[in-house]
């Protein structure tokens, strides 16, 4: 798990959210990013940086290039939420569709 | 399925004892007879739910004072095999009401039996919420109250 207080401090920042909003869409290498922004390619680096060292991003080599992409980790705090949240609403939600319905008075 | 799809939602199943149209119409129609009443987002207490059965209709949450709260749009309506809603709240529990920041929850409905439906539950997207997540954390840290829970599965 990462430093929560970092993290907070690195999405407080619009480009930063901006940049990590579009990891989560897809994997991107810096000239990608510094491309489809309005920030130098230097900013984006520096960005990625601090958004690294919160814990929020990973990076890895892919070929000649390195690829940015968001932390799994980060996202498994939200999927394990929803997870837990789906299982036991659905549950109730069996309980009810097995059980004769019940008109409204 | 790419690992990118899976990183970014949850799948959840369930086989339920009724026929296709009934698990489809309790799921929609009934949402407000299984949804956790304690699940909104209102001031005033939860006192109904109602699920607007067309594309572009609304999950409503209306409160005991009258208030109420739009928090989804249906994305697709296909009784009684398939349902799609947006779920549009944020991570820090508040009315998301830009669409590109609400994740999207499929529902689809399967017979398995003339008396039994498997019914598989997709919440995707989850990445778009992503700049909260941190508040996402502390709601998990937090916990739910997983007995009540336990007790309706267990019937």
């Amino acid at each position: 798990m990462t430093n929560q207080g970092a993290a907070l401090t690195a999405l407080a920042d619009p480009t930063r959210r901006e940049i990590f909003e579009r990891l989560a869409r897809s994997p991107s290498a810096v000239g990608e990013l510094a491309r489809e922004l309005p920030v130098s390619r230097p900013a984006v680096s520096q960005h990625l940086k601090i958004l690294k060292s919160a814990g929020l991003v990973i990076d890895y080599a892919a070929g000649n290039r390195r690829v940015y992409s968001v932390d799994p980790a980060g996202l498994a705090a939200i999927r394990d939420y929803f997870e837990q949240f789906w299982q036991q609403s659905l549950a109730r939600f069996q309980a009810a569709a097995s059980q004769p319905i019940q008109e409204n008075p | 399925m790419t690992t990118q799809t899976q990183a970014t939602s949850v799948t959840t199943s369930a086989e339920v004892q009724a026929p296709i149209e009934r698990a489809f119409q309790v799921f929609t129609d009934g949402i407000g007879t299984w949804w956790n009443p304690d699940h909104h987002i209102l001031q005033a207490d939860l006192a109904e739910m109602v699920f607007e059965p067309r594309v572009g209709g609304n999950i409503i949450d209306r409160g005991t004072d009258g208030s109420e709260c739009r928090w989804s749009r249906v994305l697709a309506y296909e009784p009684p095999d398939r349902v799609v809603f947006s779920w549009g709240i944020s991570l820090s529990w508040e009315l998301e009401t830009d669409p590109a920041k609400t994740s999207e929850i499929e529902v689809a409905f399967t017979a398995s039996g003339p008396d039994r439906t498997r019914v598989v539950l997709t919440h995707r997207h989850l990445d778009r919420h992503g700049d909260g997540w941190e508040n996402m954390r502390n709601a998990v840290g937090s916990g739910w109250d997983l007995t009540r829970y336990a007790e309706a599965a267990a019937q």
